[in-house]
């Protein structure tokens, strides 16, 4: 026990003295947090849109004046010609053209066909789906009060629809940031826990001091778990920090406990450290590591549901998240602060977290070698 | 005199390049013993084996009765290893770093202060300044201190003079002497002959191979040639000219002279002395000299190698 204590204020003592590391541990992923999950939304705030309108009616007025004053749409110019409006977009200074053709305001008084043009940039194809949705939702809903407004009275041209009405559980508001946050902040945690501790081992080894603990009587056991709990320790600082900002600077609604995230926390931080450190005991270099760490991360994360949905990805990617940790995490820890959801709705997750973590915790003892 | 470490027939390799070749070695209780060699001689990779890092391809090692592959876990509680390269931690400080090594072997550094109390005045005044600034000399003297701080039986110090001045150097030297009163037994590997003459006995290892093992004294007396040194103004010049004479047996550049031997029992040194300024237009100075410890270690690497 005793070892154990001065191997953990040894490590802490090297953690806190490095002046470097010290803020990238701390301050940085704080910063991320804040920027991320703003810059990684869904929501389409702005969307810019070019006008060419050929007909100069009421009509088209009317439906320019709607798109003003959406808070959803910049109007970046209103021309006649659209190869002006092609050159815009060309320039990429506007995500969608509309085109009135000559006409289209006296077709719509005589209640003809009055066909109009829309024109959107699908380089990000999920992007311009939603563009093209919001500028039809604008013109369908100008369509329904122009025919309302012409219809002879009793006599309506509305023909009767089926009507769905939504009701979003456990979000309601469709507020991406309460979705996004709880995502980020896994990702965060597993950063900051996976590169550190693949970093560590093998840097003793690079510089030289893993010669000298070596010779020395120390067990292969006590040597990991003192390099395992500072980690741990700064991935809960982290999570509370995150917790925290998600609470009182994104007021995000949190209705499961917090205790439960921590014990799904600890028992994930064990796998992720696990990982790393058997990485660590695996490579040569900080180098190696760091490229190993990077690529299995960037893996977790793709397939985690994290930026898209498990559920449309083809059914072998969805069968591999079954090895895959983060997407574990995630799916807990919005399911505790969205849904609320309690120890028995997770305990299956928290089994399979904790297999993970036995496993890897175990390869790592295994692998790492006192004699060359 | 009992026998500390027991060396027998040890084999290693990495890869294709054979490091050691057939070593057999005894090192008595409490001796100060030498590995001397040059760059690549395989004194590094003897250590890494005594020192339990490294397993042998062929062969055994015994010490203080205890197997190094088999009982490793008992032999690293009574070895003390320093590392030719510093790996100490350089983030933390001389009292940390000490507290930390004597925490990892179960001990507390006033139980054995005795033993580095000499080397430890001499760091304490920067007991708390980091390792990693400390000057070269002062990192080994904390680094002796580290791998003295459990009282070992066997202290191995790998090239632990190799880039320090010459005046720690030889304090280093008078702490080991002080510490071999302890009984503690001490290997210590240098490249460097002059250190040789410091310890008790010494084994010459060239190529994977001992060479020889004897005290200081007993090697230099197996010199049998008689041996000049011939200095001048051109020693270069000097040695390219030597080589091509025809009694020439071996000449070495040696500081600022040149040690010859020649390929006869008898001869003027005049006459060498004569052809020499004859050819180069310079004065040259031809004397008799005892051979030392690298004179011996050459010849017998020659010898080895013909």
């Amino acid at each position: 026990m005793r070892t154990i204590r001065y191997i953990l204020q040894k490590e802490f003592l090297q953690i806190f003295r490095n002046k470097g590391m010290l803020p990238i541990i701390f301050i940085l992923p704080v910063i991320q947090l804040c920027v991320l999950t703003f810059a990684a939304t869904y929501d389409m705030k702005n969307t810019n849109i070019y006008i060419v309108d050929k007909d100069v009616s009421k009509h088209t007025q009317e439906i320019i004046g709607k798109f003003e004053n959406s808070s959803f749409f910049t109007i970046t110019g209103i021309g006649f010609s659209e190869a002006i409006a092609e050159d815009e977009f060309l320039k990429d200074r506007t995500d969608a053209i509309l085109v009135f053709n000559k006409g289209f305001g006296n077709n719509l008084d005589k209640r003809e066909d009055a066909p109009v043009q829309l024109l959107v940039n699908s380089i990000d194809a999920r992007a311009a789906s939603l563009f093209g949705m919001y500028i039809v939702e604008v013109l369908q809903e100008y369509n329904t009060k122009v025919i309302t407004t012409n219809s002879p009275v009793g006599k309506s041209a509305l023909s009767q629809r089926i009507t769905t009405s939504y009701n979003h559980f456990y979000n309601p508001e469709m507020d991406y940031i309460s979705y996004m946050l709880p995502g980020i902040l896994v990702i965060l945690v597993t950063v900051i826990g996976l590169f550190l501790s693949a970093m560590n081992v093998v840097r003793e080894r690079e510089i030289g001091t893993i010669e000298q603990i070596n010779v020395t009587p120390i067990k292969k056991y006590q040597f990991l778990i003192g390099k395992l709990i500072p980690f741990i320790v700064i991935g809960f600082f982290e999570l509370g920090v995150g917790l925290l900002v998600a609470g009182f600077i994104f007021k995000i609604p949190f209705l499961g406990s917090a205790w439960l995230i921590y014990l799904v926390a600890s028992v994930y931080l064990l796998t992720i450290l696990g990982l790393g450190l058997f990485i660590s005991t695996q490579t040569e270099t900080q180098q190696q590591a760091m490229f190993i760490a990077w690529f299995i991360m960037v893996i977790f994360i793709m397939m985690s549901g994290l930026f898209t949905p498990v559920e449309s990805m083809p059914e072998w990617g969805q069968k591999l998240n079954i090895i895959n940790p983060v997407a574990y995490f995630i799916k807990v820890i919005r399911m505790i602060m969205m849904k609320g959801s309690g120890f028995h709705d997770i305990k299956q997750y928290i089994g399979v977290l904790l297999v993970y973590a036995v496993c890897a915790i175990s390869f790592a003892v295994n692998r790492y070698r006192k004699v060359a | 005199m009992s026998t500390s470490i027991n060396i027998k027939g040890i084999f290693k390799s990495y890869d294709s390049v054979k490091a050691l070749n057939d070593i057999s070695l005894d090192i008595n209780q409490g001796e100060l013993f030498g590995l001397i060699g040059a760059d690549g001689a395989g004194k590094t990779t003897l250590f890494r084996l005594l020192a339990t890092l490294l397993l042998p391809d062929a062969g055994s090692i015994d010490m203080e009765g205890y197997d190094v592959v088999n009982s490793y876990k008992k032999i690293r509680n009574l070895l003390g290893y320093m590392p030719g390269r510093f790996s100490l931690y350089q983030d933390l400080s001389v009292m940390e770093n000490l507290n930390f090594f004597a925490t990892v072997f179960n001990t507390k550094i006033e139980e054995n202060i005795d033993l580095i109390e000499d080397i430890w005045k001499q760091i304490e005044p920067f007991k708390d300044r980091k390792a990693g600034k400390l000057s070269g000399g002062m990192k080994q003297k904390l680094a002796l201190c580290c791998a003295l701080i459990h009282k070992p039986k066997v202290l191995l110090l790998d090239e632990p003079t190799t880039g320090v001045d010459a005046v720690s150097r030889s304090e280093f030297w008078q702490i080991l002497k002080k510490i071999q009163q302890y009984g503690i037994t001490i290997v210590v590997a240098t490249p460097y002959m002059d250190e040789a003459t410091l310890c008790d006995r010494v084994a010459l290892l060239d190529k994977g191979a001992i060479l020889q093992v004897d005290t200081p004294q007993g090697v230099v007396s197996t010199y049998r040639k008689a041996l000049y040194a011939i200095t001048g103004a051109n020693i270069y010049d000097m040695m390219l000219l030597l080589r091509k004479y025809e009694f020439t047996e071996s000449v070495f550049a040696f500081g600022q002279e040149l040690h010859y031997t020649d390929k006869r029992d008898e001869f003027d040194t005049n006459q060498l002395q004569h052809y020499l300024k004859e050819a180069l237009q310079q004065d040259v100075l031809v004397r008799s000299i005892n051979p030392n410890i690298e004179d011996c270690f050459m010849a017998l690497s020659i010898q080895k190698n013909k």
